[in-house]
């Protein structure tokens, strides 16, 4: 079943064609990784799939549903949720607190009162348990990226955007991090844009390359390593 | 269970405000009646502008809206105080919600001046229809009108512990709202509104609410003063009276429900000090302002919490 699609999007920065992506598809359950030199237009493809960004034209569908006028909000609602490239925490507030408010969030979408125990499991996926009452401001930088991951978790979402998790952490977070991603695949369908390509490899069932802000290619991770053209525009073969 | 802290500190200060009626002069008596009422008006506005992150300079507005919606139902309608008060209330409310509804289309700068336009707008049109509301020179309330269940407001003693009960609910509502759900999320706004709208919150209805019940605080701030002091006018519409709020929380502590008390009092008396020295009064409460930003940007209370680990709401 596919979870997401996009039809013919397109996305202009004044006279810049930043996304112009015909076709894409997301089968529920997969992991999928969207890899392209910086300035592709990764970050803005994945900001219009969860309401950042209004798409200039084309269609967004999530579940069956139009949802290309959707306020993000109500995307997130629905069960799709975004991880910043660019840190964006709140600093002065603590670790628990970032995190209790997508539970709580969740818990009123759900009609549940589990938002604490949704804010504390969403902390311990990620290890950052023990620092729960620290503020998020003074962490290390890998921690504030591990905290950006929890609190899309704490959303318990359909579909997790996860863009550049890895950037900036050390090599045994990374090796966490995989671990972490592929237990939240079990349920949950995840989007990622990584540039580490172990972390894809490992990862990944099926790559989307962008280059120049459309799908240069699409396939397994095999596949892709096969591709000259990919080889050309990305890995500088 | 432990015991609540931050609550127990605001019912202490309830208590000794109260107490204050035994130990102060007549004259501190009717200063602190005053201060209290204005200190309602800011705690509003700090839920506004400290908690939600939101400057406006069109408060003043709101204020009087509550002024002439009790003072214009009393001397048209012959409403009762006790009904005319909350017709104060919920117009400067509904005004509030209206204008709020507009000007959160903006953010930032465009935000306090679109809020400063209409109340500019507010102030003329009062002036304008001089005829009802004596804008220019303001009105009286009939003195023997301004009682509520037997209660002569214009006495001295009723009119302080109407002022410390305004001012109490105010206060502790205030505390509820910043720690509830709700509050959190307007924390949260304030903080990093991308984030908080990435996380499946519309930041617009808790904007608007932050607006209108900030309105609500100072249209029942407006409505007591009309009450307690009897007088109706103009000028309460005037960008003084959307500045103040504004520096009593700025120097009480932006985003603690006990700062705009502590800035009230400190610039009510520095004011009244500084009128004695110089005609130019107002340089000191701009000295004033200037030392607190270069020493004490989070205020008296900001600063003070950074030492209590943040427990201070
Ligand atoms: N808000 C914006 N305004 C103007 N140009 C933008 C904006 N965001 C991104 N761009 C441009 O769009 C292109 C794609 O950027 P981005 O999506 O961030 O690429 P990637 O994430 O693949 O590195 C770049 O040329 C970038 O400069
Ligand atoms: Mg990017």
């Amino acid at each position: 079943m596919t979870l997401l699609s996009a039809r013919n999007l397109v996305k202009d920065f004044g006279g810049l064609r930043a996304v112009n992506v015909e076709a894409f598809d997301l089968p529920a359950g997969e992991i999928r990784a969207v890899i392209g030199p910086n300035g592709a237009g990764k970050t803005t493809f994945v900001s219009l799939l969860c309401g950042r960004l209004p798409p200039s034209s084309g269609t967004i569908r999530f579940e069956d549903t139009d949802i290309t006028r959707l306020p993000a909000h109500e995307r997130v609602a629905r069960g799709i949720a975004y991880t910043f490239q660019i840190t964006s925490i709140y600093p002065n507030l603590s670790l628990l607190d970032n995190v209790m408010l997508p539970a709580q969030r969740r818990a009123s979408l759900n009609g549940t009162a589990d938002a604490a125990a949704r804010a504390a499991e969403a902390l311990e996926r990620v290890g950052l348990t023990d620092r729960a009452q620290e503020m998020a401001g003074v962490q290390a930088y890998g921690h504030q990226r591990l905290l950006e991951v929890a609190m899309g978790l704490a959303l318990s979402p359909k579909l997790l955007i996860l863009d550049e998790p890895t950037q900036g952490l050390a090599e045994g977070e990374i090796e966490t991090f995989i671990a972490l991603i592929r237990d939240v695949a079990q349920d949950a369908t995840v989007l990622l844009i990584e540039h580490n390509m172990s972390v894809v490899m490992a990862l990944a069932e099926r790559i989307t390359v962008m280059n120049f802000g459309e799908v240069l290619a699409e396939g397994t991770p095999d596949e892709i390593r096969a591709n000259t053209d990919v080889q050309t525009a990305y890995l500088g073969g | 269970m432990k015991p609540d802290r931050a609550l127990l500190l605001h019912l202490a200060v309830i208590a000794a405000l109260f107490a204050m009626q035994y130990v102060l002069p007549a004259y501190h008596q009717g200063n602190l009646a005053r201060i209290l009422v204005l200190a309602t008006f800011a705690t509003g506005y700090n839920i506004l502008f400290g908690y939600t992150g939101l400057l406006s300079l069109g408060h003043a507005l709101f204020f009087a809206a509550g002024m002439y919606g009790a003072g214009m139902t009393m001397r048209f309608l012959d409403w009762p105080a006790l009904a005319a008060f909350p017709a104060g209330i919920v117009a400067a409310t509904l005004l509030a919600g209206m204008i709020g509804a507009l000007a959160l289309r903006t953010t930032g700068v465009a935000f306090m001046i679109v809020t400063l336009m209409f109340a500019q707008a507010g102030y003329l049109t009062i002036l304008y229809f001089n005829e009802f509301t004596r804008g220019d020179e303001g009105f009286v309330i009939v003195q023997a009108t301004r009682n509520i269940l037997g209660f002569d407001l214009s006495n001295d003693d009723v009119r302080f512990v109407a002022a410390w009960l305004i001012f109490s609910v105010g206060l502790l509502v205030a505390l509820a709202v910043v720690r509830s759900r709700m509050g959190r999320v307007l924390v949260a706004i304030r903080e990093n509104e991308e984030r908080t709208r990435m996380l499946g919150f519309d930041p617009f209805p808790y904007k608007l609410s932050a607006v209108a019940l900030s309105g609500a605080y100072a249209g029942a701030a407006g409505a007591a003063y009309a009450l307690l002091f009897g007088s109706v006018g103009a000028s309460f519409a005037s960008i003084q009276y959307s500045i103040e709020p504004l520096l009593f929380v700025l120097l009480g502590g932006t985003g603690v429900v006990l700062g705009p008390l502590v800035g009230a009092i400190v610039i009510f008396y520095l004011i009244e000090y500084a009128r004695e020295v110089t005609t130019a009064y107002l340089i000191v409460v701009g000295v004033a302002l200037v030392l607190l930003i270069l020493f004490a940007r989070k205020g008296v209370l900001g600063s003070l919490r950074r030492r209590t680990d943040g427990w201070l709401p």
